[in-house]
């Protein structure tokens, strides 16, 4: 009795929830046919802020080890292969790769020092600061990637689709990002429900403890590390291609890695959905706003980071979860962290 | 040979000296109780034990190997649990969740060890909370969940550390029902550190009383309670109401 009572709740939220799914899939890949260029180049912005940030969640959601100089991977990512694509004419399909390994080499470096002296907390945080400056710096002496002039890559064509060069129209970008947002979302769930999903959140609640019940915590807080870097490399390869332009001052910028906290810190920490609502809030109320000043005649440099600043300032107020939690409850998703 | 062996071990801290060559061994299947005043080392014992701490003397021995001085995840992977004086849940996780994370320990998939874990809850009488978060149990409750978590590892040697401080009189009876049948079901021997008398003489079969690091008394329940030296330096003339907490 009680089974089929539940059944019969059950089934309409469910139905509800698969609905939801379908329609956001439906315009996300509608999208490119329907939005006009200018939407398309926003929401693209806000998917790769949804990667980064998803990428970001790892490290810090589930494992619970704050970063807060993750431009540091972007930047390599995005350095290694626009490098070789401008000086030797490798593609990111092989470039990825090095960006992936670099990175990943880089993540584990940090991890390795910061775990095994047992730093933690703000001081990795600032750790983490220092290495992404510490690429600032470095990357305006490098004279064969530009140095502080930067590094140009040859606009796309953007009316011939060239998918073993990366080149081509903003729709092929767009579908690229998405596809690496459906991916970062279906890896991070499969980890979530498997041992590392377990064994990460164990260490962000307690790692005494954790360790007490036979966790090794530095091997499972680097696997964190490594694997957040490597997926961060991925966003740095996009990045390069469809700017086409990278300077150290901007990429590794210590307000990029901000950038990239935020999505999550306003979506929702921890969860699986929150980095990409958190990326969409960010970027639809900021260049939103920044768009409707302009609309209207007014040019206000730095509205964004007003915006993005009330935000973060309302949202760890009153949703101190972020947006997620209570915006999944509301629509019949599952009601907890996971 | 007993499962657990501590022969000669000492542990300093910054010249001060918390444990002072202590040797005592835990057999098989029994309840060991470790007791003595505040700062008698019976927590820097536990620690020594579990991996927390490297005893700068002598030796641990489990199931006949040397442990002292592994991590902690080492030791639990030999067959040693603990839980903790003041609670270490996964605040955030649920009860089940908690539980799974040890469960995992000795089981490969999720699913078998989501299955442990929730016979586990049944066992301590958690299986109505299991899907709550674990930051919302009562003390009572979150000392069960720290036994439900190291029972769900499936060790040889449980080791509880202090877990009746806070507890009411009715709370604390009901935890020792609890920790008895464990004991008697899983096979697991117990080592407890303990101020509250009530729950020791309920539980122990064998007890080891530490003053100033060293121990000074060993033995069976009825004996220790009237060791005039045992009487002398902690449990006084009241010996089984003990101190209230």
């Amino acid at each position: 009795m009680t089974l089929m009572a539940g059944k019969l709740i059950g089934a309409p939220g469910q139905r509800r929830r698969r609905a939801l799914i379908g329609g956001v899939a439906v315009i996300a890949l509608t999208l490119p046919f329907i939005a006009s260029s200018y939407v398309l180049s926003v929401v693209t912005l806000a998917l790769y802020l949804a990667y980064v940030g998803q990428a970001w969640n790892v490290m810090m959601g589930f494992a619970g080890q704050l970063s807060l100089g993750h431009s540091l991977y972007v930047g390599l990512g995005a350095y290694a292969s626009a490098g070789l694509f401008f000086h030797y004419g490798i593609g990111p399909w092989a470039g990825v790769w090095l960006a992936v390994v670099l990175c990943a080499g880089a993540g584990a470096f940090i991890g390795f020092l910061a775990f095994r002296m047992r730093v933690s907390g703000v001081q990795l945080s600032l750790l983490t600061v220092a290495f992404a400056e510490l690429a600032r710096i470095g990357f305006d002496h490098i004279e064969r990637l530009g140095g502080p002039g930067g590094l140009f890559l040859r606009v796309a064509d953007r009316s011939r689709i060239d998918l073993l060069g990366f080149r081509g129209p903003p729709a092929m970008y767009y579908y690229a990002i998405l596809a690496l947002v459906a991916g970062a979302l279906g890896l991070c769930s499969f980890l979530l429900h498997r041992r590392a999903g377990y064994y990460w959140r164990a260490i962000r609640e307690d790692e005494v403890a954790a360790a007490s019940l036979g966790i090794d915590v530095f091997r499972w807080k680097m696997r964190a590390v490594v694997l957040s870097s490597a997926m961060t490399a991925v966003a740095g390869v996009f990045f390069a291609f469809y700017y086409n332009s990278l300077f150290p001052e901007q990429i590794f910028s210590f307000g990029r890695s901000i950038e990239i906290v935020l999505g999550p810190v306003i979506g929702g920490v921890g969860t699986l959905v929150g980095p990409i609502v958190g990326a969409g809030a960010v970027v639809l109320l900021g260049d939103g706003t920044t768009e409707i000043l302009n609309r209207l005649g007014f040019d206000v440099p730095g509205a964004k980071q007003v915006v993005h600043g009330l935000l973060l300032l309302l949202v760890t107020i009153y949703m101190p979860n972020g947006l997620w939690p209570p915006l999944a409850r509301a629509l019949g998703f599952g009601p907890r962290k996971v | 040979m007993a499962l657990l062996e501590i022969e000669d071990v000492s542990k300093s801290f910054r010249g001060l000296r918390a444990v002072a060559r202590a040797t005592f061994a835990v057999e098989r299947h029994t309840v060991g109780a470790l007791i003595g005043p505040n700062g008698a080392g019976k927590t820097t014992l536990f620690n020594l034990i579990a991996g927390v701490h490297r005893p700068d003397h002598g030796e641990i021995r489990f199931r006949g190997h040397a442990i002292g001085g592994l991590p902690p995840h080492r030791v639990c992977a030999a067959g040693v649990a603990r839980t903790f004086q003041l609670v270490k849940p996964f605040a955030e996780l649920s009860v089940l969740d908690n539980a799974v994370v040890g469960a995992l320990h000795g089981e490969r998939t999720v699913a078998g060890a989501r299955a442990r874990a929730g016979a586990v809850l049944e066992r301590l009488g958690l299986a109505s909370k299991a899907s709550v978060i674990a930051a919302h149990l009562t003390l009572a409750e979150r000392r069960r969940l720290e036994v439900a978590r190291a029972v769900a590892t499936r060790p040889s040697l449980l080791l509880l550390d202090e877990m009746m401080a806070g507890l009411r009189p009715t709370e604390i009876d009901e935890l020792v029902a609890v920790l008895r049948s464990v004991q008697r079901d899983e096979g697991i021997t117990i080592l407890l550190t303990e101020h509250v008398m009530r729950a020791v003489m309920a539980l122990a079969d064998h007890i080891v009383v530490l003053h100033h690091g060293e121990v000074i008394a060993r033995g069976a329940p009825a004996a220790i309670v009237r060791d005039p030296a045992v009487l002398d330096s902690y449990l006084g003339e009241d010996a089984l109401e003990g101190p209230a907490s």
